[in-house]
């Protein structure tokens, strides 16, 4: 049964190109999943607002998804680059251009820039170093945003921000109709860079360097430059994500930066399912509707059933809560249907220390 | 004719403890070398002196008439000097085929590519399949490396040095733990070889070295005992010194 | 000019022992099993919230309430531990983070939930209370006592690890975890007991802080990035260094926010960065 000649007698299962091919190639629920997100124009259309805050978010959680998702970086601070984002886009508007790709470009180049200064310190470092580091980089930037109130208007938010029409033609409107597409679509298009991303060698080096840094080296990678770029491209992501945000609602508050919004983003990577695309957006979906409607209750109670919801995820579904139902589903039905979830299957539990 | 790979007087030690004491030797193109020695010699240790994972304290390490000492551990990968682990050192969530279609695109500098899907390189998917069904491990190479068995799971780890295109392949212990039953596949593959490729392998199953190297390196406390063919060190009444009186010592 | 720094030397200090307090038992637990706790803040919480409840509800004076706060963070963290942290040992740091993480989530909310997110009020008692002078310099008789104390339980922790054959054990599962398992050193229970001590020196730490920094249900959160910081810049694992560290952060904190407020806060985590980014193991760390 062992084949000679791989690239004319490979049997099915085994079949090297077709099985490389296949994970390129999109599939039906795909293709579901993106045109339901057109159903608030339809459904919900009082809800534009909290759909174009998900969309954001999930922005936001994809691009951390990159980097600890795919690369394995751990990153407490990952709110660092979506504030940076923001405020450049806020001050851009300020200062008079209102032109919003432009100031997307901008915004996502002035985050990217910072990343790509960060990252020559994200590589050297791993473990608690990495978390006490990224940690301590969010809050130093909190803190820089803070005392530096002439520039960002310090706790009382930047005020100003005032957009011009997309493309000239479409006005930012109180039902945040144009606000949701636009979201959507920027959220559409890096979506369509990051999976094109994964699916390539450089995506194909980055889970190598989450699997085995060590094993890296050995066969002659350096994870170094892999980290860097990806590092800045999170960045990049992160910062438009914070700047589409500041443009739909024409205002940034300190809370762009703060510590929260960095936990807050890996618990929703995490409760989607971290390292395999859709799991942030999931998150993200799941995370701000369950938080929009607890909004009338003491935001500290929140906190509870996320908590548990964490520790249960730790302790129990090393997929996240995608993984986990993708496995239920499976179980209950006898097939693998939902492989493509589950795989690849949970290696966080899994990089367990020397 | 000149060595491939060469040390020169290699020190290492660890506080007070010498682990390499004043290594010195020259290993010829396509030679299949053992190194051999009990416990502690410090086999795995030179090993990781010559790959870049150690730095030496003094002395000088050679690859085709180039002084690597001062170079990293992949560079010296990208040079031709590779190694396997004693423990497994895998990709446990990637299957065989993307480990090696990543080793493959390292080496040939196509791993920055993020525009392009993995599947339009189908060189480098071809040639990743030809190594893993070289080592027989065509028919698994879609499954999840920490699913396979152990014995194949050794297999891999050769399977990614030989993605590498090395000169010098170091196997440390490359049958550790593998049952004896299952232990013919794998040196079938390393006797396959290609006669271009220096082999030096530690192992302790002397029935083994003796099948396979044509020369041997003893090791004991870590400095080179001597080195021979292998009759030469089965009639050296030192190496039985080493291996039968080490218990009084 | 003299006696304003004297008296934030002072201040700092006394704030330096109360993070001592609340990081010394991350920092062994940490340096022992390379548990990232960051549920840690939550003990000191724990015992924050005994302080009040048994001093405001039942009445009980302040300082017999401080072995409970002990006893009842302590006894809480073993429960965490026995049911929850013991399993993820072995498991990548982000398990361990994010488990903790929850962790300090639902305790947040669960302070919330029964005691409000109020500051909660503590009454001194008089001899506590007020200052004394020496040499024209003002010292509160409160962060007198607080420095006195917190060196009584140094010293004694010190003393503990030392010239005990308990200390011994747990030094060596410090120093080399696997060889201490090889000399028949019981890992696991060493780890279980330093884990509770740790947690209920934060516990006391936690009832000590009530009257300098306050305590509402964020105390969890907002101290952790205090803790985390000197645990991380005085090494994994060492008293020494965590000593140091607390008494530099409180020192330095103090005088950031005294001569520079504008940027005092900004200071610490500039230091934190640049230090560890020189040393990743920390001041006196050794990995």
């Amino acid at each position: 049964m062992t084949p000679t000649d791989p690239a004319t007698a490979a049997p099915a299962p085994t079949a090297p190109h077709p099985h490389m091919a296949a994970q390129v190639r999109w599939r039906t629920v795909e293709y579901v999943f993106w045109l339901a997100t057109l159903l608030p124009f339809v459904v919900a259309p009082d809800y534009l607002a909290l759909a174009s805050q998900i969309a954001i978010t999930a922005l936001f959680a994809l691009s951390l998804d990159l980097i600890l998702g795919y690369a394995g970086i751990v990153s407490l601070g990952h709110a660092a680059f979506f504030g940076f984002g923001a405020y450049a886009a806020g001050l851009v508007s300020k200062w008079g251009w209102g032109e919003p790709l432009s100031g997307l470009l901008i915004a996502g180049l002035a985050a990217g820039l910072l990343g790509y200064l960060m990252s020559f310190v994200i590589a050297r470092f791993r473990h608690l170093a990495l978390i006490m580091i990224t940690l301590g980089f969010g809050l130093l930037l909190l803190e820089a945003a803070n005392s530096a109130s002439g520039l960002t208007g310090g706790a009382d938010g930047l005020q100003g921000v005032k957009m011009w029409p997309v493309l000239g033609l479409f006005k930012f409107d109180l039902y945040g109709f144009t606000a949701y597409w636009y979201a959507l679509i920027v959220l559409f298009v890096f979506f369509l860079m990051a999976r094109r991303l994964i699916n390539s060698p450089f995506g194909l080096s980055l889970r190598g360097i989450r699997e085995n840094p060590v094993r890296m080296r050995a066969i002659g990678a350096e994870s170094g430059p892999h980290i860097r770029k990806i590092y800045t491209i999170a960045a990049f992501m992160a910062g438009v994500a914070g700047a589409v945000l500041t443009q739909t609602t024409e205002t940034v508050s300190l809370g762009v930066l703060d510590f929260q919004r960095s936990a807050d983003i890996l618990v929703i990577l995490i409760l989607g399912g971290a390292g395999r695309l859709y799991g942030g957006l999931i998150g993200a979906i799941i995370y701000m509707i369950a938080r929009d409607w607890f909004s009338g209750v003491n935001p500290q109670y929140w906190y509870f059933p996320i908590g548990v919801l964490l520790i249960a995820v730790v302790l129990f579904l090393p997929n996240g809560m995608l993984g986990g139902i993708a496995q239920l589903i499976d179980t209950v039905r006898g097939r693998r249907w939902f492989g493509w979830l589950t795989s690849p299957p949970p290696w966080l539990r899994s990089g367990s220390k020397p | 004719m000149s060595p491939v790979l060469e040390t020169r007087g290699l020190d290492k030690s660890f506080g007070s403890l010498a682990v390499a004491r004043n290594i010195g030797i020259a290993l010829p193109r396509g030679v299949r070398y053992a190194l051999i020695g009990p416990n502690g010699a410090g086999k795995t240790t030179l090993i990781n002196l010559m790959t870049g994972m150690l730095h030496p304290d003094g002395g000088q390490i050679m690859l085709d008439g180039e002084d690597i000492t001062a170079l990293g551990p992949e560079e010296r990968v990208r040079r031709g000097l590779v190694r396997t682990f004693q423990i497994n050192s895998l990709f446990p969530h990637l299957n065989p085929l993307e480990a090696v279609t990543l080793t493959i695109c390292e080496r040939e500098r196509i791993a920055r590519t993020w525009w392009r899907p993995t599947s339009d390189y189908r060189a480098a998917i071809d040639e990743a399949y030809g190594i893993l069904d070289s080592l027989m491990l065509g028919p698994v190479c879609t499954r999840e490396t920490r699913e396979l068995p152990y014995g194949q799971q050794r297999l891999l780890e050769i399977a990614l040095a030989l993605a590498t295109r090395p000169k010098v392949l170091l196997l440390d212990e490359p049958a550790a733990g593998v049952p004896r039953e299952e232990s013919s596949e794998l040196f079938t593959a390393i006797t396959s070889l290609s006669q271009d490729i220096t082999v030096l392998f530690i192992e302790h199953d002397m029935e083994l070295v003796f099948r396979l190297a044509s020369r041997i390196i003893v090791m004991v406390g870590g400095g080179i005992l001597l080195e021979g063919t292998p009759e030469e060190i089965s009639a050296d009444p030192r190496v039985r010194e080493v291996y039968l009186g080490g218990a009084h010592g | 000019m003299m006696t304003s720094l004297l008296g934030v030397l002072f201040d700092g200090f006394a704030y330096g022992m109360l993070l001592f307090l609340l990081s010394v038992g991350l920092s062994v637990t940490l340096g022992m099993m390379n548990f990232v706790n960051l549920a840690h803040c939550t003990f000191g919480m724990i015992g924050g919230y005994a302080t009040v409840t048994l001093m405001n509800a039942w009445g009980w004076p302040f300082l017999a309430t401080l072995p409970v706060a002990f006893i009842a963070a302590a006894m809480i963290s073993v429960v965490f531990e026995r049911t929850m942290f013991r399993r993820l040992y072995r498991a990548s740091d982000l398990d361990q983070c994010l488990l903790t993480i929850g962790l300090v989530f639902v305790s947040v909310a669960t302070a919330a939930f029964i005691y409000g997110t109020i500051q909660q009020p503590v009454q001194l008692p008089g001899y506590l209370r007020g200052s004394v002078h020496i040499g024209g310099v003002t010292l509160g008789v409160y962060r007198v006592f607080l420095i006195v104390f917190a060196l009584a339980v140094s010293g004694l922790l010190v003393a503990a690890l030392e010239f005990t054959r308990f200390g011994a054990q747990v030094r060596a599962a410090v120093d080399n975890q696997r060889m201490a398992r090889g000399l028949g050193i019981n890992v696991d229970g060493a780890f279980a007991i330093t884990f509770a001590l740790g947690s209920g020196l934060a516990g006391l730490g936690g009832a000590l802080a009530i009257d300098i920094v306050g305590l509402d249900p964020s105390f969890a959160l907002a101290y952790l990035v205090y803790v985390l910081i000197v645990v991380a810049c005085g090494g994994l694992g060492s008293i020494g260094g965590t000593f140091a560290a607390a008494v530099l952060l409180g020192i330095s904190d103090m005088a950031g926010k005294y001569y520079f407020p504008a940027i005092g806060s900004f200071m610490i985590y500039f230091v934190m960065i640049s230090l560890l980014m020189w040393r990743p193991s920390g001041i006196f760390g050794r990995r």
